[in-house]
This record gives structure tokens, sequence and C-alpha cells, in this order.
């Protein structure tokens, strides 16, 4: 384990500095001007060549390329062209509300769609199998912003149970930090609820015709026992790699359910950066979005060791 | 779930804690507005983006401001006088302008925000080129001396786009005008809250308990600016659609603009109420001068003979409560308003745009028309110019691209092979248009002007004339001057001008209509 690890941090260095030379080098490729943005649409030419120049985009991409890995390895993840905020300054207070909800919609989704999708499998071919999987096509085949919508109409415009948008750190009040994460965090589960229940029911129905699951069940073991104690331990690698890729997914990619409910995480964050050519910020991005699916990578290979002892590294 | 006496505790001082703080704030007559755009930019002078402007009006006081019938008016200013030969202008203060630093304005801080913003807007130079001094004579009095009299001197004091004239203090409007401001300092009725700014996402003001208003109603940006709030906090919606649920239910108490589409939404809403704006959108179709085919002006021309502004309103806007035609390139309503040159008979003349279009020696070449997919009010533009082209005998190509891109190729004069572009749509609100030297239409200098490069010399020297031009109708009869040859040569084609809306809770009163969304006047019952 210890070796996996040691492993594992030291490829962590070259992977992002490939990621960085990517992301630096696919940016200055794309068409845009963060000059153009920053002075608004009806900037002079003139006015718009000062700001090149006092942002340093006159010089050339090398210069600039090597400037940024300089400043990076610094500590100095570059300034917000907008609004001259630092990109760890931006991040840090965007990223509680993401990870708030990625966890709060992953718990969710573990905890509602895992005993579905083994239910499922257990009674294969039930009615119950044909509603889970029924359930599971139109989670994942409705958008997160239709769902999201709906939600809000019924449940917080309509009947005003719920808030319709916003974020309120659980740290400073939780009672309504738990009232305005309830939406979205079930619209993103919904979504990922149909995926960890397809996933769990297959993983489970491979396992039920194994030899060992027979032999429980000749030993007399009650049937929940049978699928709890022998049936889903098996079954976890498959689950726990779709609930960590989930998470890392969630906490790259929830910028629509981010935009339907107004939380400002860096779901939004990003998508604001990209469309205004914020370079230092995307660059900032994507090397945190990099070192999470990293992160994530490895947690999911240290539960592949504790959940199943067959697995060595 | 059990819950045992310690976490019981915990959880009720919670709660007591998060409804002493929720009536505190409603205590503190808090007004929560949504902005039509997220603020990231501070400095009012490093950009011309609407939203830095809407947040300078409520930190930063002007000298001039423009009234409901867009003329100058004072507003820091006390009283000015103006010399016999028109090249020296003296401006003496109001009493009791604070900083938000407690500092007192004088005119030293006036002088260092003029020549700041002298540096960087497009009047603003023109004034500065013309000036021979500027200088404080007191601390409350200052002098603009010229060197060729300059007509529109208070127009451009009080111009409110694209980036107008806010006093800072004096050790801050020195810092060098390409250097973003850290810190935010005015003497406007709004002190703004730098712990609360949150880019791209909120922000807040307090009320500035030293403002002192002038004693006049509010007349559009001009008049009295007295706050009857303790608090506004602004908060950015990405999407339009939960902005108006959060008002409907209450979560907001004013949505600063959504589309006439969009009014059904909360059309018999009772806690709501809808209002047009006060300013509208002027819509147009800008062509490439630099390239052929529109290089040529028969095929300007061509395409001009089928616009008309009914048929874009028709299809872009729909309700004509929502619309109006407009021949005034200068804006309508506005006080340079002409109707010369309009060409538009409100019916498409096919048959002269072919003869056009042939005499232009146009062979068939695919004209490539560029437009923002990201932005709503661009979207029906592109397919109805291509449609109108089409109709003519031209070949098209609609190019789809985001904001961003857009922008960035639509400022490239060179061929569409070299990623330019033919035509191309743009959005104006009507405060860019009503001074011909701030116009962007009226840049003629090619090349190095703004997007489309008109080519004229002769409105280049037509707007010299303006500026020094200190007889209001003499500065009318040239603007319309200007107007008929932007017809003529076809600088660009009006599509008409149309009106957002504005909405909010029915207790918020007293919101001044206004070109820009300002706090002052409201209340909150």
């Amino acid at each position: 384990m210890t070796r996996l690890i040691a492993m594992r941090i030291a490829t962590v260095l070259p992977v992002l500095l490939v990621v960085a030379t990517i992301v630096f080098v696919l940016l200055r490729l794309s068409p845009g001007d963060p000059a153009q943005v920053l002075a608004g649409e009806n900037a002079t030419p003139e006015a718009l060549s000062n700001i090149r120049q006092e942002l340093g985009l006159d010089r050339s991409l090398p210069v600039q390329y090597v400037t940024w890995l300089v400043e990076m390895a610094h500590g100095n993840f570059g300034t917000s062209v907008l609004s001259r905020v630092p990109v760890l300054t931006l991040i840090r207070d965007r990223l509680e509300p993401t990870m708030v909800l990625a966890l709060s919609a992953i718990v969710i989704t573990v905890l509602l769609a895992v005993p579905l999708g083994a239910l499922a499998a257990w009674r294969h071919n039930s009615w119950i199998d044909r509603g889970v999987m029924v359930l599971s096509v139109i989670g994942f085949s409705v958008p997160a912003f239709v769902i999201g919508y709906v939600l809000i109409l019924l449940l917080a415009v309509k009947t005003d149970l719920f808030p319709v948008q916003g974020y309120v750190s659980p740290l400073s009040d939780p009672v309504a930090a738990a009232r305005h994460l309830f939406l979205p965090s079930v619209t993103l589960a919904l979504v990922f609820m149909a995926l960890i229940a397809r996933v769990t029911r297959s993983s489970v129905l491979e396992v039920l015709g194994e030899d060992f699951v027979r032999t429980a069940r000749a030993k007399g073991n009650r049937p929940t026992r049978v699928l709890w104690r022998h049936v889903l331990p098996n079954a976890a690698v498959p689950i726990i790699t779709v609930v960590g890729l989930g998470l890392a997914l969630l906490i790259s990619g929830v910028v629509v359910t981010e935009s339907v409910f107004n939380i400002p995480g860096v779901g939004r964050l990003t998508i604001d950066a990209i469309l205004a050519r914020d370079y230092p910020v995307v660059q900032g991005l994507m090397l945190f979005f990099a070192s999470i699916f990293i992160g994530v990578n490895l947690l999911i290979d240290i539960a592949y060791v504790i959940v199943d002892p067959r697995i060595r590294y | 779930m059990q819950i045992n006496r310690r976490e019981a505790l915990i959880w009720s001082a919670a709660t007591l804690l998060a409804t002493t703080r929720s009536s505190l704030a409603q205590g503190r007559r808090t007004i929560r507005i949504a902005p039509h755009a997220a603020l990231r930019v501070l400095d009012p002078v490093t950009t011309s983006a609407y939203i830095t402007r809407n947040h300078a009006y409520m930190v930063y006081d002007t000298l001039f401001s423009i009234d409901a019938a867009y003329r100058p008016q004072p507003q820091m200013v006390k009283e000015w006088t103006v010399s016999d030969d028109q090249l020296s202008y003296t401006f003496t203060l109001r009493e009791g302008l604070l900083f938000h630093d407690n500092r007192p304005v004088t005119a030293e801080d006036c002088v260092a925000s003029i020549t700041r913003w002298a540096k960087k807007d497009v009047v603003g130079l023109r004034l500065a080129s013309a000036m021979s001094d500027i200088r404080p004579l007191d601390d409350k009095t200052f002098r603009i001396a010229l060197k060729t009299p300059f007509g529109p001197t208070l127009e451009a004091m009080a111009r409110p786009s694209s980036i107008p004239l806010f006093v800072m203090p004096r050790r801050i409007a020195e810092l060098p005008p390409d250097k973003p401001l850290e810190e935010v300092v005015g003497s406007g009725p709004f002190r703004f809250i730098a712990s609360d700014f949150r880019p791209g996402v909120s922000w807040a003001y307090e009320r500035f308990a030293d403002y002192v208003p002038r004693a006049e109603p509010p007349d559009g940006l001009a008049g009295g600016k007295v706050v009857k709030v303790d608090r506004v906090e602004a908060l950015w919606f990405p999407s339009k659609q939960t902005a108006i649920n959060a008002l409907a239910k209450g979560e907001i108490d004013l949505l600063e603009n959504m589309n006439a589409d969009q009014r059904s939404l909360l059309d018999g809403d009772r806690g709501v109420t809808l209002r047009r704006r006060f300013g509208p959108m002027a819509s147009t179709i800008r062509f490439n001068w630099a390239q052929p085919p529109f290089d040529n002006l028969k095929a300007r021309q061509a395409v001009q003979a089928v616009v008309t502004q009914q048929d874009y309103m028709d299809a872009s806007i729909g309700d004509p409560k929502s619309y109006q035609i407009c021949p005034a390139l200068f804006g309508c309503g506005t006080q340079l308003e002409v109707d010369d040159g309009f060409r538009d008979t409100g019916k498409p003349d096919v048959k002269t745009a072919r003869a056009l279009l042939k005499e232009s020696g146009y062979k068939g070449e695919k004209v490539v028309i560029i437009t923002p997919g990201d932005i709503a009010s661009f979207a029906p533009l592109a397919p109805l110019t291509q449609q109108l082209l089409q109709q003519i005998g031209m070949a098209s190509e609609i190019q789809t691209m985001e904001w961003s891109t857009f922008l960035a190729r639509r400022a490239k004069p060179g061929p569409v092979s070299e990623g330019g572009w033919n035509i191309a749509h743009a959005v104006f609100d009507r405060l860019d248009l009503i001074s011909p030297l701030g116009n962007p239409n009226f840049d003629a200098r090619g090349k190095s002007g703004y997007s489309g490069f008109v080519d004229d010399p002769e409105t280049t020297d037509l707007k010299n004339q303006y500026e020094r031009a200190t007889d209001p109708a003499r500065q009318k009869a040239i603007a319309a001057e200007l107007q008929k040859r932007a017809y003529d040569l076809v600088f660009y084609i009006p599509l008409g001008t149309y009106y957002d809306y504005e909405a909010f809770r029915s207790n918020v009163t007293g919101y001044v209509p206004a070109p820009v969304m300002v706090m002052w006047g409201v209340t909150k019952a």
C-alpha cells in the first residue's frame, strides 16, 4: 500500500506538467481575446492594445509559458485577468459550495442507488427489476436542468417548501444549508442514481452466479445475509469505481445544476472563466481538476485493496 | 434518530442565530437586486462594460449627469461659468461633498479624475486634445482652459457611456489609467462593501450616511440621489428563469432586465410590478467595409434596399408595444433626433436590390455572417439577414460562435480566409448612440477604427466641426449631415429599437426610471 501511494505521488508532478502544457496550448489556440472581454464590447482598438500590453498578452507564447511555469513553481498561480483576484483565492472561495453539493448528492445517490440496484438484481426479471431499470433510463435520459426546473416549480414556487436558489454554508447555518441543498442535491442524485443502480445491478447479477454464493445459500444462510455479507462485498469493485469517478465528475461538472440553482461553485467559475478567456483562472482550474481526478483514482485503488484482498499492486 | 441534550442545544442555538440574523437583515431595510450581468471589474476607467459602469454610479458621483431627456445637469457642480470666447470653463463644487474615507472632495480630486478619464474615454480623449490647461483655483473651484472651443464640454462630463467621468480621490486618480484600481473610494450615495465582493457572484453596498444629495427630485441620472434603504445586495443569476422564479417567490426584490418574451412568466403575478425599461436597445447590421463584396457601396445599398425595421422588429421582438421604428441614428427621444437620410420605406425593394447588386460586380462569392450563439438578443438576427440575402441572390453562410470569439473575430478587418467576416450584427444601448463623438457607428477611421471599419474622412471632418460648434442648433445641423452621410454611404443598417422590461416586487416603490439601474429613491415596505 505504501509503495502504491509513493508511486502515485511520484507520478503526480509529471502528469500535472503535461496537463498544464496541454491546457496552455489549447487556450492560446482557441479564438477569443481576454482583452476584448475586459475592455467591453465598444472598446476602441487603442484601448484593446493597451490592455493586451498591460496583461502581457503581447509577449510571445514561449515567454508567456515559461513565465507562467516559473511563477507556478513559486506557488503563484496568477491573478484573474478580469477581477484581479488571485486564482487560488477564487478557487478556494468557490470550492466549498461545489464540494458540499457533490458530497450530499453522492451520499443520497449511494444510499438509494446501491440498495435499489442490488434489489433489482436479487429480484431479477421481476416487476421490481423492471421498475428500477425504467426509472434509471428516465433518470439518465432527462437532462439535469429539466429535472431542476421541474423540482423548483413544484417544490419551491408552487408549494413553498424549499428556496428557489442560493447557497448557505452548513458551517454558518445548518438548517438553512440543508433547505438550500435539498433540491440541487436531489437533481444531481437522480441523474447519478440511474448510472450507479445499473452498475450495481449488473455487478450483483454477475456475482450471484458464482459458486461461493450457491455454497452460502446451501449452508442455510438467510437471503439478506447472503446479499449483504457475500454478494455485495464481491460486487463492490465496479461500484466503487463508478462512485469514485462520479464524485470527481460531480466536483468538476456540476455547472448546469449550479446555474439552475444559482450556487456559486467551481463549475460556474470554470464556465465563466472559459467564456471570458480568463487564462490564469482556466489554467488553475484545470490543474485543480486534474489533481482531483488523480486523488480520487488513488483513493479508488486503495479502496479496491480494502474490499477485495485478492487485489495486490 | 435520537438527539441528546447537547445536540439539541447546538441545533436550537443555530436556528436562533439564523432567525436573528435574518431579522436583523430585514430590519436594516435591505433590497436585493438581480442585475443584468456579473460584476467582475471594479475600475470604471478600465472597461466599457455596462455592469461596471452601473456599479460605479452607485459608488462614485459625477460632476454632471444626464436627465431623462438626455440633457446634462449639474450634479457635484454647484455652478459654472463659460468665458465669452468659449475657451474657459470654471466650475465650483457643491458644499458638503465627502469621499467614503471622510475626506472632503476638492477641486484637486476633480482635476485628477478628469485627467485619468480623459486618457481612456473616446470623447474624453477629444476634450483632452482641445484642452490647453486644467487646474484647481482653490479647494472648491477648478478651471478648464481650451485651445479651441469644445461645444459638448458639459455633455462629455455628463455622458453615461461608455466610460463616464466619475470623481475619485486624487491619490487614486493619479494612478496610471492602465493599472486597475485596488480600492473603491467614491463620494457617491452608496459605499461599496469590499469584504462582501465575490467576483462573478455577489456584491453589496451600504448607504453612505454623509452623502449630501441635491435638492431637486431625481430625473434620469440627474437630480437628488436620496437613499432610502440601508443596504443593497446584488446577486448574479446565470439563469434568467431562476431569477424570475426568485422574484416571484420574493427571494429578490428587483430584476434589472428581461426580454419581452419573458414578461409573460410574471404577467398576472400580483406581487410583482412589470415596467418597460427606460432606455431602449438598438440592433444593427454591420458590414465589413474592408473586404469584398461590401467594400463596394452598391453591394451595401443592395442590402439596405431590402431591410425594413418593421420586419426585423416583428420577427425578433413581436410585440409592437415593445419596439419602435427609429430613423434617428443618435437615438429617438434624444437631443439630436433627426430623420434625415432615412431610406427605409417599410417595404423591401427586391428589384432595386438585385439591380444594385449586379452593378456592384458581385460574382456569387459566399458572404459569411458571424453571430454569437449564446446571446439571446442576437439569435433571430442572422437567420433573417441570411433570408434577405437569399432573396436578392447573394450566397451566404452563418457561422455561429460564442460571445468572446465573436467579439475578437468582429474586430478583425481581414478576409474571411484569414478569420474575418462580411456581416456581423451589433446591439447598442441608446446611451452609446447619443453623441456623434462617442457613437461607435461614426468611427470612420477605416481599419484602425471600430469594427465595420468605415472609412470616410468627411465624417471625421464633420465630427471635428461638431466638436467645435457651441450653438445647439449648429450641433444639430451637423448631426443631421452626419446621419445623412451614414445612410447614403451605408455605414451600417439600423434595425429599430426595442425595449426590455424590469420587474420588481410590488412593495418596492420609488424605483427611478433611468437609463442605468440606480438605487437612490427606492423604498421597500
